[in-house]
């Protein structure tokens, strides 16, 4: 009696699916994390993992455990909700840092505070980020 | 509500996550009422910020817009990994002036931002209330702004504030 012979073909195929997907956007994510260069592209990468690719998987595992024990089962959908809920905790703990160091080694790919109060009188600058602020300010008026 | 029950809503989740955690059942219900009631208690001990709720209405239009939002940017950033990585100079620092000041709805914009891929909060300042995000794929600027602005904090003012 093996679970997962038993199976209706169309729970199969969904549940394939759903877990295929999951893994595939987590394996993405993973690979962009090995990938890409700096700490600012790279946290942008594992976000894949914590949003379709837990919700895939879990959707997955809600519907399995659904079909195999002939009842609802959501506890699986829990594992969502802490995933989501907690990971702007470390995402933000882990760029604000970033964030720090790199003002402190004045690093000019990062936007300073400096930069920030004096958007008005700074032009011509060659980061990106006063572009953006003349941007803002049309934006506002 | 009162010094007993300061969050009955936050008690009534906290049983509903225990049972579905341990199963239905009676002898589950008592442990897990308990222990919710008392972690009810330790939260107003902190004295948190009540989030006060104007338009309750608009959080199922708000999520459904960011389930959207969500599933899109999965497809873009999948997209540009597997093509190859990406060439530099595309992804950069924006920063947007934000009207919106309820904590709650603030920590739930960080959720929004951090949950879908692409944009990154980085820093808010207080002071100024300045958002610093960081945008993956930053082709247009004007359009990333009208997103934040328009799509999600022009909606959580209108159910915080």
């Amino acid at each position: 009696m093996n679970p997962v012979t038993d199976l209706p073909l169309w729970a199969a195929w969904l549940i394939a699916f759903f877990l295929l997907l999951g893994a595939g956007l987590t394996l993405i994510g993973s690979f962009g994390l090995f990938r890409l260069p700096g700490f600012y592209d790279r946290i942008h990468a594992p976000t894949l993992g914590t949003s379709w690719g837990t919700a895939g998987i879990v959707i997955a595992s809600v519907i399995y455990f659904s079909v195999t024990e002939s009842q609802l089962v959501l506890h699986p959908l829990l594992i969502g909700v802490f995933v989501t809920v907690t990971t702007p905790v470390t995402l933000i703990l882990l760029s604000r840092a970033a964030l720090y160091r790199d003002r402190a080694e004045n690093n000019p790919d990062v936007p300073s505070l400096q930069l920030l109060e004096n958007t008005s009188q700074e032009s011509g600058s060659k980061t990106d980020s006063v572009t953006v602020h003349e941007s803002i300010g049309t934006a506002k008026e | 509500m009162n010094r007993l029950f300061p969050y009955p809503f936050l008690v009534v989740l906290l049983v509903i996550t225990w049972l579905m955690l341990a199963g239905f059942s009676v002898g589950q219900f008592l442990p897990g009422t308990l222990t919710a009631i008392m972690a009810a208690w330790g939260l107003a001990a902190l004295h948190p910020v009540k989030p006060r709720f104007q338009r309750r209405d608009l959080l199922f239009k708000l999520a459904a817009v960011v389930f959207y939002d969500i599933i899109r940017s999965n497809i873009a950033v999948a997209g540009i990994i597997l093509r190859g990585g990406k060439k530099a100079g595309v992804s950069s620092f924006i920063t947007i002036p934000l009207d919106l000041r309820d904590p709650t709805g603030l920590a739930i914009l960080a959720v929004i931002i951090t949950g879908t891929p692409g944009t990154a909060w980085i820093d808010y300042n207080s002071a100024r209330s300045t958002l610093t995000l960081h945008v993956f794929d930053l082709v247009d600027e004007a359009a990333w702004l009208d997103l934040i602005k328009n799509r999600y904090e022009y909606l959580l003012r209108e159910i915080f504030e």
